[in-house]
């Protein structure tokens, strides 16, 4: 049996295999073929299209798109104060929502990584990850029913003689804040895991006060983690159409393209360049303050 | 580290104060659900009834919207784990030119607002390549940004298992596709799936790319709950429909999570495994 075993066999699958022995870059090519393909030209290749369209523009009279370029849409997105205000608006709200979700997020990261037993931190990282891939629409929606006249905002605040925010832009940052503050948690969590305890006893070997350990030597390290998961309330905040709509009569990029996709795709796709434009720069900082080594 | 006994008390009541918030408004609306005032969203309810739940069942637009999550979703799933699966193998298991961009280049659809992806995709499609939007449409997107979840799954397994193993498999004789189908691909199994069930979840509850590529007349399950979200009458059925989706997107993510995190503690520290599937499963 061994011996039949030890016998070439020289099957189709067998003869293939071998092809790709010893030839490294042949067998890199073959797996990166369809991941990078789909991914350079069906992906980037979007992006390009997309920065092209923007210098389209649609004729007024027939609603047809020109395929020629023009800086029209741009012109109008810088001189229209209306636009100008509205991308304000929504980087303005991105970095509210980004900076409480920093502060939210780090009590209860720190608890998860540095004080909790192995069994608290298990069920901990199960708690935040749950609601994190939950339903985004659902959540906007309880949101939505929580802050209404009736709902259990004004209700729970009513024996205080106080009102809840109600719909707008205070809602829109609340909604937002808690959409992403599990995208906030768990990357701060990693980054806080990653500092050797025995950093810590060090510093408190050599007599610092807690919170100078938590200020001289946490803080800094878990600094980039802050960053990483600063990209997504950043970014995910930018492109939220939805939120706004459901708890705010305020227009947010997000919103304008939606409403200009259908009758000046070239429009649409000019703004959609502004949060390319803020997220790369965002992206070039992140990566300057060492955020990738944390996502 | 040490904390004085106060300061872990606070820190402990800021954990639960940060859970209840996270937790409060997914409660109100399973409560809803069962809310036995049809038509209008007043706290407290007046009363609990499970008369919506039938009435959702019969709801044949539901229906179909849920049909055509799961058929989008699984579409989706089946590209991204292959794409996902071989592009973790070249960057995990060779050196080559341009390694470090293929996580960022994965990364990408994700990282850039859902709205960009949206708009970028819809236009191709329908400026350039002149396809009109249909479920074929929303796959393609959707496979677009799930890859990244099967991919960073799949390479921290494969970071953490020993190359050594491999060359043992070839060393024995084993050919490149018996290492991959006898060494491989079982190390990295229980990732692969886990991977897949994240992308599934990630999919089935996807609105803002979907409302970009979607074809008309067509609905998922997110755009329906959107659109009868404004219809008072149609109220109850979209918060029973909404405790629906919120289980159907918890159970595969609590699957995923068993899996990473059963298989980190058999490799090593359990703590280590925690912070794994948190780093594969914090990606979105």
């Amino acid at each position: 049996m061994a011996v039949e075993a030890a016998a070439p066999r020289r099957s189709a699958g067998r003869r293939l295999a071998g092809l790709f022995y010893g030839r490294p870059r042949l067998q890199v090519g073959t797996l990166l073929a369809g991941p990078v393909g789909w991914l350079v030209i069906g992906y980037i290749g979007s992006l390009i299209v997309l920065l092209v369209t923007a210098f389209w523009s649609v004729d007024a009279l027939s609603g047809e798109v020109v395929q020629e370029f023009s800086l029209e849409n741009f012109e109008a997105l810088w001189n229209e104060p209306v636009y100008r205000d509205i991308v304000g608006r929504t980087v303005g709200v991105a970095a509210a929502v980004t900076v409480t979700d920093a502060l939210l997020a780090f009590p209860i990261a720190f608890y998860m990584a540095k004080i909790a037993s192995n069994r608290g931190k298990a069920i901990l990282v199960v708690a935040i990850l749950l609601p994190l891939w939950s339903s985004y629409l659902v959540k906007v929606l309880a949101w939505r029913t929580m802050l209404s006249d009736g709902g259990i905002i004004n209700w729970a605040l009513e024996p205080f003689g106080l009102n809840g925010p109600g719909y707008g832009i205070v809602a829109v940052w609340l909604v937002m804040s808690y959409l992403w503050l599990p995208y906030m948690i768990l990357p701060i969590y990693a980054g806080l895991e990653r500092i050797p305890d025995s950093l810590i006893s060090a510093s408190e070997d050599l007599g610092a006060h807690p919170f100078t350990t938590f200020r001289r030597v946490i803080l800094p390290l878990a600094f980039p983690a802050v960053v990483a998961g600063s990209i997504f309330t950043f970014s995910l905040t930018l492109g939220d159409y939805i939120t706004p709509r459901l708890v705010s009569s305020d227009q947010f990029i997000g919103n304008v393209i939606f409403n200009s996709i259908v009758n000046d795709q070239p429009f649409a796709a000019a703004l959609a360049l502004v949060p390319i434009v803020v997220m790369i720069a965002y992206l070039l900082v992140a990566r300057k303050l060492g955020a990738f080594e944390h996502v | 580290m040490r904390l004085s006994r106060q300061a872990t008390w606070v820190l402990r009541a800021g954990v639960g104060l940060g859970l209840a918030f996270i937790y409060i408004p997914l409660i109100v609306v399973g409560i809803y659900a069962f809310n036995s005032s049809g038509t209008t969203q007043k706290w407290p309810p007046p009363g609990l009834t499970l008369d919506w739940f039938p009435k959702a069942l019969e709801s044949e637009s539901a229906r179909e919207a849920f049909l055509t999550s799961i058929e989008v979703g699984l579409i989706a799933t089946a590209i991204a784990m292959v794409l996902g699966t071989l592009a973790s193998l070249a960057v995990a298991k060779h050196r080559f030119f341009g390694r470090e961009t293929i996580s960022f280049l994965v990364i990408l659809p994700i990282a850039l607002p859902g709205i960009v992806t949206g708009v970028a995709l819809s236009n191709t499609f329908t400026q350039v390549l002149g396809i009109d939007l249909s479920l074929f449409t929303i796959v393609v997107a959707h496979a677009t940004f799930c890859i990244v979840v099967v991919y960073n799954n799949v390479i921290a397994r494969l970071r953490r298992s020993s190359a050594s193993i491999e060359e043992a498999s070839a060393d024995l004789g084993a050919d490149t596709w018996q290492t991959f189908r006898f060494v491989t691909l079982p190390a990295m199994k229980t990732a692969l799936v886990a991977g897949g069930l994240l992308a599934f979840a990630l999919s089935f509850d996807e609105i803002i790319v979907t409302t970009f590529t979607i074809g008309a007349g067509e609905q998922t399950l997110p755009i329906w709950i959107y659109t009868n979200l404004f219809r008072p009458k149609e109220l109850p059925i979209v918060n029973v429909v909404a405790l629906l989706v919120i289980l159907i997107s918890i159970i595969p993510v609590y699957l995923a999570h068993r899996l990473s995190s059963e298989a980190g503690v058999s490799a090593g520290a359990k703590g280590g495994a925690a912070r794994d599937a948190a780093e594969a499963t914090a990606v979105p």
